[in-house]
């Protein structure tokens, strides 16, 4: 039984504020795939490898068939050897072509970071430019049903951390295919964190070829009284929170940053220069994540915005527990967003 | 612990007929390239104003010489920490490399890499590691490259002896040999991870042999032999180039200074003046050089032409460098994306 899939579509993960939106729509994974498939037949030199793409599961049905279509040259599974993968999608950039390598956990790529981090983020730099890595490693954070501590891992802030890389991480379909679009297409290394729970939406997904700039953020959800600053999955929970806190009076605007290297700051800044009060929700640990960071800018350069102190919503800063009954401690949610925005109100209201 | 025997003195092979005199005499040029630089680096570093840390190959110049001239210009070479051997051999520009070891913005890097990272994209240098072994999957993933692209270069991945201690070696010749990649694995075992010596990291001195359960073909050579290297390096290549997939070469040679700087290592104390001596009457240059004297490959005279010539443009390099610009502090963000 596929009990990670199961477990995702019993979720009602369509995003407030989508449903209603009108044209085409589709589900998270095809609009993934067909990013891919309009990538490949656009240009030669891109090409998709990891492992298990090729085989009839097809990474959650995102590479199915793919290999059918353009071939096992352009389409390959791989050994599991991350960290030497890595470095030869690394070696088949510097030559001029454009590698997808797609992994089924972020947790796999610690064993790579001496190729992510020494390697592809250097090449451009340490060389003055004279070389360039275009090449996307995406990866898909696992959560629920006992997944522990070693399938679950959100660790986008250590690729955060380190200049050189590019990080996206999308929360909707037509996100998901443009951001992949822009990622390939760029001249840099890109990681892209997807988040499992976001593989049940369906949303609207313009056809065709698109993309979505990197470093261009958008507001989710308007509002006058507090900013949400959300990422990734924590979009979705965001999202549902603002829904709530209308109804008690609360007016909130949740801004997804969708990508965070770069970051869009203008858009996260002029949110706090309305509303002064800010609340930052990220799927993974708090202590030096994300939120972190974003807190940071905030306090840097937007300290005189602020009408309260800033709060992060963030996971536990333990290994993800496999019990569910430990698990709901662990995830921050649509609860912890909503009491962190109620505490910040209640100072100032 | 293995204990290393005393090396012989170099075999040169004379029947030398199916090599030209063009790439006999090539040989040797590459190589008294690579030593009077090494050498020139060497007498001024002392002045501080190569602020990098350099790790020579003085004692090495035979693999990188007999490996690169058996390369195309567009051929692919990756490189290590200890990389002036190879940029030179593959024909990377020596102003460029030398101003780079002065920092300056004309350096091969714009002075952001140093002595430890080289690149010259026109000769098929992609760059070098620090990281031991860090290059291996890189020279494999452009191997990778020209299989997809189906336009017949070929990769060298030059690394030590260390780096197959690391992970990365068998990750990527398991993945070079599942897809018959156009790669050659060279290793110059020279005995030594900085001061740890051979014996001591691995349980057996054996490293050509180290990959038989994956079936690449392993070959060791002596690698103070210019012609050997050559000869076996051009077999590899070879089996590259028609399909046959990636080759792994041992060759055993010394560094005769220490790890990184100008001193030999034996004021550390890791090693010996008496082997240190060994090793430098093998000598791949100047035993070469008699070589071809003996045989009558090349006159003295040839010898002193081809010395005289290279130290004008040892010379003309240093000078170039010496007067280039550094970088400018407003470009210090440069270069990070593109």
């Amino acid at each position: 039984m596929d009990w990670s899939k199961t477990r995702i579509e019993e979720k009602e993960l369509a995003a407030p504020g989508e449903t209603e939106s009108p044209g085409r729509r589709l589900t998270y994974v095809a609009a993934i795939r067909e990013a891919l498939e309009l990538a490949l037949t656009r240009d030669e030199n891109v090409f998709v490898m990891g492992q298990g793409v090729d085989d009839p599961v097809g990474m959650f049905g995102i590479t199915l068939d793919l290999h059918k279509k353009y071939g096992a040259d352009r389409v390959f599974d791989t050994p599991l050897s991350e960290n030497a993968l890595t470095g030869i999608a690394i070696g088949a950039a510097l030559t001029g072509l454009r590698p997808v390598y797609m992994h089924q956990r972020p947790d796999f790529l610690l064993l790579a970071m001496d190729q992510i981090v020494n390697h592809a983020a250097k090449w451009s730099y340490m060389f003055g430019g004279y070389v360039r890595v275009p090449m996307v490693i995406w990866a898909v954070v696992g959560r629920g049903w006992g997944g522990a501590a070693q399938h679950t891992q959100a660790i986008q802030a250590l690729f955060n951390h380190v200049p050189g890389l590019r990080l996206v991480m999308p929360s909707t379909p037509g996100d998901a295919k443009g951001l992949l679009l822009s990622s390939i297409a760029d001249n840099n290394p890109v990681i892209i964190i997807e988040h499992r729970w976001l593989f049940g939406q369906t949303g609207p997904v313009p056809e065709g070829l698109y993309t979505i700039p990197l470093g261009c953020g958008v507001n989710r959800k308007a509002g006058k009284d507090i900013t949400i600053v959300a990422v990734s999955y924590m979009v979705v929970e965001a999202l549902r929170a603002a829904q709530e806190l209308q109804e008690r009076g609360i007016d909130a605007e949740v801004i997804d940053p969708r990508t965070l290297k770069p970051l869009d700051e203008e858009i996260i800044l002029n949110s706090v220069k309305k509303t002064g009060r800010l609340v930052i929700a990220d799927t993974g640990w708090k202590t030096g994540g994300v939120g972190a960071e974003i807190a940071a800018l905030v306090a840097e350069k937007g300290f005189e915005y602020l009408k309260s102190p800033i709060r992060r919503v963030a996971s536990l800063d333990i290994p993800t527990p496999a019990s569910y009954a430990l698990e709901a401690k662990f995830y921050p949610g649509k609860a912890d967003i909503i009491s962190s925005c109620q505490e910040i109100m209640g100072k100032n209201l | 612990m293995v204990r290393l025997k005393k090396p012989e003195p170099i075999k040169f092979d004379t029947r030398v007929a199916s090599i030209s005199r063009e790439v006999l005499g090539e040989l040797y040029r590459v190589m008294l390239r690579i030593q009077k630089v090494e050498l020139k680096v060497a007498e001024l570093y002392h002045h501080d104003e190569m602020k990098t840390p350099i790790n020579l190959c003085l004692g090495q110049e035979a693999v990188a010489a007999g490996v690169c001239l058996n390369l195309k210009t567009d051929d692919y070479v990756f490189s290590n920490h200890r990389g002036h051997g190879h940029y030179i051999a593959k024909g990377g520009g020596v102003k460029a490399m030398v101003a780079e070891l002065y920092n300056r913005e004309t350096g091969c890097s714009r002075g952001r890499g140093g002595s430890m990272h080289l690149i010259d994209t026109a000769v098929g240098l992609l760059g070098s590691s620090a990281i031991v072994g860090g290059c291996i999957p890189l020279a494999t993933g452009a191997a990778l490259g020209s299989v997809i692209k189906q336009d017949k270069r070929v990769s060298v991945a030059f690394f030590g002896d260390a780096a197959v201690e690391e992970g990365a070696i068998y990750e990527s010749i398991n993945f070079a040999m599942l897809k018959k990649l156009p790669v050659v694995y060279v290793c110059e075992n020279n005995l030594y991870a900085v001061s740890s010596p051979l014996g001591k990291r691995q349980a057996r001195d054996d490293i050509y042999r180290r990959f038989e359960g994956m079936s690449i073909p392993g070959y060791r050579v002596d690698g103070n032999n210019v012609i050997e290297v050559y000869r076996t390096a051009g077999k590899a290549v070879e089996h590259a180039r028609r399909g046959g997939g990636p080759s792994f070469m041992e060759c055993r040679t010394y560094r005769l200074r220490d790890h990184q700087g100008t001193g030999s290592g034996v004021e550390v104390g890791y090693r010996t003046q008496a082997e240190i001596d060994t090793w430098a009457a093998r000598c791949p240059v100047k035993n070469y050089e008699r070589f071809l004297i003996e045989q009558k490959i090349m006159t003295a005279s040839e010898i002193e032409e081809i010395a005289t010539a290279i130290n004008r443009e040892v010379g003309e390099a240093f000078e170039f460098a010496q007067t280039s610009p550094l970088p400018g502090e407003d470009e210090v963000l440069d270069y990070l994306y593109q």
